[in-house]
């Protein structure tokens, strides 16, 4: 069996704005090959199908235990990660192109600040005093733990973007990962005070009331994170929260 | 005094990193942060199962003595012991600060931090967020971090790479070198101080528990211009990861501190299914060797005796290099809540479910206990002076290392989950230390001439070019693998001096080629190929030091296991005897029928391997290679002895 191979169509494009083009590839056939080992041999030996040498592919990794979040892209038609990727369980020739929803750095790499920015934007973090030592955290049943750990395994990965009918290329729509942000921090007994900033940053353009509830976020999201849940939950806070502007202000 | 912000340069978005940049913020200094991608994806996210701090949870009378006593001991004693005391003592502040910034430790029925085993240490000493622990870490640091970016203190360049560092005539550290990897433009950031933080080089080794970014290389640079080099040779194996062709999945060590039972059959190459082979044809190898720390022996324990069943006993599971990792008897719900994130990792990886059917698993490479060399100050009274600007600092004036890529905490042996402590502490620690540096200088950066900026800017733009010439025959992607598995067949779990000596043959064959290499992609955009290479150059380097260090050093300590200078302890020692055997010493006369038969023999042999080889490895560039010496490990808090675990 030495001579059997896995075959690739991959989707290419060489910097941002140019255009893309596909090539083939055949890499010699190992047991559990994931969508990275056979990228690393094509670095290794970057000929295509039809005997040309070319660049190698470029893509982006690091983990590669689908804790980084770094190697997203599309496999099949299906965004998840590239390391969980294993060849034995995909159809052949395996299709790879870049996250469609992101511009494209080159061939399979995307340039995901945008998530990165609206993290800044909900101010996706604990005000704390100082980092001196002032004694122990707030005490929280393991019960709202458990579900705030769900919720902070998310690697900012994009895979719930990628899929939403509602976040394209070109709006401004923030989508379900910062929604559960926003979530994850307003639960903690410290990040609550802080729970109104959140939730106006999220009642503007791009809020979640753009959300159109198609719900295939949750499908697509690699660590079972109850996003529609979080999305379903800021609906409600934000809901209480414009009474409350409506009443004060 | 500046009439201006400090400002420091920090290479690395891991642990120590953020939790400096943190600090340093606060302490209203400005801040860059330079990271190969986007901040969160460093490779400190891998850590698992937790993070050591004796706050004695669990009321089983621990205290941060007893977790300096297991670290250092943890260590076989090669690590300075006043620097591991004051980390210690910090690690509950450290805790409950993670905790405040919210990360999702799990928690005790009244709600408190809730704390588990690991290896080498008797107590429940460390807390952890299921078993993505140092994934959450990241989150809740980089989430501070991105605060301060947000309050405009600190900058992040992601997608930036280190290439060297700006030294002016007097050889102090003016700033850093810097490439950006998607427009290819090369530059200098000046800076009062530089800080490397950029972790480990698990890809000298080709495949590891390591991530695609662990090549070492910025490590390897600051030894190439001159930094000392320390304890190279030691190369922390993991007992327990999934084998595999791009990576070694790490299994965490807390699978073991749930309840883990490692074992083979008893007979070697009995196919039966593993929860068909009952209790009594079942051998818990560790369990029956290590009757007092059973399973949670230190890594570097687990991992020998792991590779003895496989390698001298032949008994690894069906005759391949593999060993069962039990959690069957445990229930679902308690798997998932305490250890989700590996059990999905295996299940994914493998296709089999950890919850049903036992893990096959073999050791990896996992973390470097050695790395630049590094300082401290010490107090008035021998401790540490958290004010010095010493502290972390390489020795090269003005840069520094903190993480990973220092080499102070951990001696010969890292203890699981004081990594994460490790990374942390220093990055706290420091920041005093450089803010006061940058005043006790004579001369600001602002004053350093543009030339020199200048001349590291040109010649690291010059070394960029050159590389894109090359025209070889060599693709650098292959000849790193081959480079790994030099280093894999030769420099692992057991060595000797043979396949040390071809090792340091195959390394320069390894070298000459590289100067056939073909740069595989010219372009100049985004184009990895020709950071790879330099990486690559680096690497080759770094595999140097690491092989020669482990060919000089004749012994067995930690994780360097020569079975040739193996002092053979008796079965029946008790490391307490040596400490009398001291005593007696101490008073005069020394009574031979006082121990039992061969003991007092072995405590000489020991005392005397102590005098020539309790030293730190100090590797510097010279001729092309490492040149290597020796120096003093600070000892003064713990009397080093024997170990023993069982």
């Amino acid at each position: 069996m030495t001579d059997k191979k896995i075959s690739f169509k991959i989707k290419r494009q060489d910097k941002p704005g140019s255009p893309s083009y596909w090539q083939n590839f055949q890499v010699p056939f190992k047991p559990f090959a994931n969508i990275i080992s056979c990228l690393m041999e094509i670095q290794k030996n970057p000929t295509t199908q039809a005997g040309k040498t070319v660049n190698p592919v470029t893509w982006d990794c690091n983990c590669l235990e689908e804790v980084c979040g770094s190697c997203t892209m599309v496999i099949n038609g299906k965004v998840r990660q590239a390391c969980t990727a294993l060849v034995d369980n995909l159809e052949q020739p395996i299709a790879l192109e870049p996250m469609s929803k992101f511009p494209v750095v080159r061939d399979l790499q995307v340039n995901r600040s945008r998530m990165f920015e609206n993290l800044k934007k909900v101010k996706a973090w604990i005000e704390i005093d100082g980092s001196h030592d002032i004694g122990e955290g707030a005490t929280m049943p393991d019960s709202d733990r458990a579900k705030r750990y769900v919720m902070s395994e998310c690697m900012t990965c994009g895979c719930c973007l990628e899929a939403c009918p509602q976040f394209t290329l070109n709006n401004s729509f923030m989508g379900a990962a910062t929604f559960n942000q926003v979530r994850l921090f307003n639960l903690h007994p410290t990040g609550s005070m802080n729970k109104e900033e959140r939730l106006d940053a999220v009642m503007g353009e791009g809020g979640i009331t753009d959300c159109g509830n198609a719900q295939v976020c949750v499908e697509v999201c690699p660590k079972n994170i109850p996003l529609t849940e979080s999305i379903a939950d800021i609906g409600r806070q934000t809901s209480w929260q414009l009474i409350k502007n409506l009443l004060i202000k | 005094m500046m009439n201006r912000k400090k400002k420091i340069v920090i290479i690395g978005g891991g642990l120590a990193g953020l939790a400096l940049a943190m600090k340093f913020c606060e302490r209203n200094g400005e801040v860059t942060v330079v990271s190969y991608q986007s901040l969160k994806r460093s490779h400190s996210v891998c850590a698992q199962g937790g993070i050591n701090a004796a706050i004695d949870a669990k009321n089983e009378g621990d205290t941060p003595e007893k977790h300096f006593y297991d670290t250092i001991k943890g260590g076989d004693f090669l690590a300075h012991q006043p620097l591991v005391r004051d980390m210690c003592f910090q690690a509950p502040a450290i805790i409950h600060l993670m905790d405040r910034m919210g990360v999702a430790f799990n928690r005790t029925g009244e709600g408190h931090l809730d704390f588990r085993r690991f290896g080498g240490t008797l107590f429940n000493r460390t807390a952890f967020a299921g078993a993505t622990t140092g994934q959450q870490l990241v989150y809740a640091l980089d989430e501070q971090v991105r605060r301060n970016i947000h309050d405009g203190n600190a900058t992040a360049l992601e997608w930036h790479e280190y290439l060297g560092a700006v030294l002016d005539s007097d050889g102090i550290c003016r700033g850093a070198v810097i490439h950006d990897l998607k427009t290819d433009e090369i530059y200098t950031l000046p800076a009062d101080a530089v800080v490397l933080a950029t972790g480990g080089p698990g890809q000298v080794y080709g495949r590891s528990t390591n991530s695609v970014v662990n090549t070492g290389a910025a490590a390897t640079t600051a030894y190439l211009q001159g930094a000392k080099y320390a304890n190279g040779e030691f190369i922390q194996i993991h007992p327990t990861a999934i084998p595999g062709q791009d990576k070694l999945r790490l299994m965490s060590e807390s699978a073991r501190g749930e309840g883990g039972r490692v074992w083979v059959p008893r007979k070697a190459n009995d196919n039966r299914e593993p929860k068909k082979i009952p209790e009594s044809d079942r051998f818990y190898f560790l369990e029956e060797k290590y009757p007092l720390f059973k399973n949670l022996v230190p890594r570097d324990v687990a991992s020998r005796e792991i590779y003895d069943i496989v390698y001298n006993q032949k008994m690894g599971v069906s005759g391949d290099p593999m060993v069962y990792l039990d959690l069957t008897h445990k229930s679902r719900e308690f798997l998932d809540n305490r250890l989700g994130g590996i059990m999905d990792i295996y299940t994914k990886f493998t296709g089999v479910d950890p919850r049903e059917q036992p893990m096959k698993i073999f050791p990896a490479v996992h973390y470097s206990m050695g790395g630049l060399w590094t300082d401290y100050g010490p107090d008035q009274h021998g401790l540490i002076d958290h004010g010095s600007p010493r502290n972390q600092m390489t020795s090269i004036t003005g840069l520094f290392a903190a993480g990973e890529a220092d080499y102070q905490y951990h001696g010969a042996n890292r203890l699981g989950a004081n990594s994460l402590l490790s990374c942390i502490y220093t990055g706290l620690m420091m920041a005093r230390g450089i803010m006061n540096y940058t005043d006790s200088l004579e001369k600001s950066v602002d004053d350093i001439p543009s030339t020199v900026f200048d001349d590291a800017r040109n010649h690291w733009k010059t070394r960029f070019k050159e590389i894109k010439k090359m025209k070889g025959h060599e693709n650098p992607y292959q000849l790193h693998q081959e480079l790994g598995e030099v280093m894999l067949a030769n420099v692992l779990i057991v060595r000797d001096n043979e396949s040390l000596e071809k090792a340091t043959q195959a390394i320069n064959d390894i070298e000459d080629r590289f100067k056939d290499v073909e740069c595989v992609d010219t372009s100049d955009w985004a184009n990895p190929s020709p950071s790879f290479i330099n990486q690559l150059f680096c690497m080759i380097h770094l595999s140097k030091i690491i092989t020669k260090g482990a060919l000089l050093r004749d012994e067995f300590r930690g994780s360097h296991y020569k079975p040739d200078f193996d002092l053979k302890q008796p079965k029946d020692f008790d490391p307490h005897e040596y400490i009398d055997y001291l005593e007696q010493k101490q008073y005069g006369e020394i009574s031979e029928n006082k121990f039992p038969e061969g003991h007092l023999e072995y405590m000489k042999r020991f005392e005397e391997n102590n005098v020539k080889w309790l030293k730190t490895t100090v590797a510097q560039f010279k001729d092309n290679k490492p040149d290597i010496t020796y120096e003093e490990v600070n000892t003064s808090l713990i009397t080093p002895r024997p170990r023993k675990y069982d």
